[in-house]
């Protein structure tokens, strides 16, 4: 729903300031969103002020430091540290990013705000909830739909046709590109958003697979992916470098040719 | 605020509604067609400034001016009621104002169409006499 201004429990208070230990070299300031569930408190914006020195190069590594020395009651996620989980995505100096894979340097300015994926339910701190997301990535059957009887071995593909899923199957769902979506915030109930669809795109042109007219069906809908209007924030955050909006376009273009 | 739908049942919706590809197409139709449309009736309104009532009337009373014209109110105003259909549908949520914002865009677009295509055949076919 569009929501130009927070619900009054949402709006986010000043909070907490922990300065830098005695002897600290080089401070950086990070403002972090906090949300406890379990207090009647709204969230707040604490701040901690880091010596980068002690820490590693990555914003997951600042994070990693404030829990273990500062602060305990921190949440995030996080879990392989290097890109390819993508547990950790978050809202980092205004742009949606995993937070291991960007260093605190890339950030300007003396203080590095992080809050949790936009517009998405907040369980505590910079933990989003991701039930509807993945329950629209499951939407669109993520996997081979084969009506012809299966062979022996593998199901065959050409080089040239493995290629086409090159720049797709690379994505790792952090959903950086669907909360930085304008689209998906307003409806993000009805439009599946740029990571479920590029999903669908990459069954779409799998060679092997045989449900392409169901799949087709199953999008054409004003909202499910008519709600994309190539804003291209979706590809300008993803951490991955790939490029939704196109997928989408794809898709777009496939159901014209099933008309014209 | 307990809901036990499940996300698959939550995140499908009504299903697919099994249309959207030629309102799309129409879009991107209509949007080609104005492109020589508009540069043509930028060009016309420069030389009806420049005309008096009667030249003006003598201009319209061509069928070619007439029905390019026509066109370009017509097809801009199908233009205009399918963009402002989609900026209503991203925006407003509450069924009553959707429907009702939906209704007036049709209702204005289609009454502005209705008038100048009138208007337009009644100066070229009749000379502009009342």
């Amino acid at each position: 729903m569009v929501e130009l201004a927070l619900p009054k429990n949402s709006r986010v208070q000043k909070g907490r300031h922990h300065p830098a230990p005695a002897g600290a070299k080089k401070v950086k300031t990070f403002k972090v969103y906090r949300y406890d569930p379990e207090g009647a408190e709204n969230p707040r914006w604490d701040t901690y002020d880091v010596d980068v020195e002690a820490c590693g190069p990555m914003v997951l590594d600042a994070l990693i430091h404030i829990k273990n020395t500062v602060d305990p009651t921190l949440a995030f996620r996080r879990s392989c540290r290097e890109g390819v989980c993508g547990s950790c995505a978050m809202n980092i100096g205004g742009r949606n990013t995993l937070a291991c894979t960007h260093g605190w340097e890339e950030v300007p300015g003396q203080t590095c705000t992080i809050s949790p994926l936009p517009h998405m339910p907040v369980i505590k701190d910079l933990v989003p909830d991701m039930t509807l997301f993945y329950a629209q990535y499951a939407s669109i059957e993520p996997w081979l739909h084969t009506k012809t009887p299966e062979p022996q071995g593998e199901w065959l593909q050409t080089p040239a046709d493995r290629e086409k899923l090159d720049g797709l199957y690379e994505c790792i769902l952090c959903a950086c590109c669907s909360t930085s979506c304008p689209s998906y915030w307003w409806n993000g109930d009805k439009y599946l958003g740029p990571a479920a669809l590029l999903h669908a795109y990459r069954w779409l042109i799998d060679s092997r697979d045989e449900a392409t007219g169901e799949r087709l069906d199953d999008l054409e809908d004003p909202f499910k992916l008519y709600r994309c209007h190539t804003i291209m924030n979706c590809a300008q955050v993803c951490p991955k470098g790939l490029n939704p909006a196109k997928a989408i376009a794809e898709v777009k273009k496939m159901l014209v040719d099933r008309v014209i | 605020m307990t809901d036990f739908r499940t996300p698959r049942s939550r995140a499908q919706g009504l299903g697919a509604a099994g249309h959207g590809v030629s309102h799309w197409i129409f879009e991107r139709v209509s949007s080609v067609a104005l492109i020589p449309l508009v540069l043509w009736g930028v060009f016309a309104v420069l030389r009806l400034a420049r005309s008096d009532y009667e030249m003006a009337v003598a201009w319209l009373a061509s069928p070619v001016n007439a029905v390019l014209l026509a066109l370009l109110a017509v097809v801009s105003l199908m233009h205009m009621h399918s963009g402002m259909r989609v900026v209503v549908e991203d925006y407003i949520h509450r069924r009553i104002t959707k429907a009702g914002l939906l209704l007036l865009n049709l209702f204005v677009c289609a009454l502005f169409g209705a008038l100048a295509l009138f208007s337009i055949l009644k100066v070229a076919l009749s000379g502009g006499a009342y």
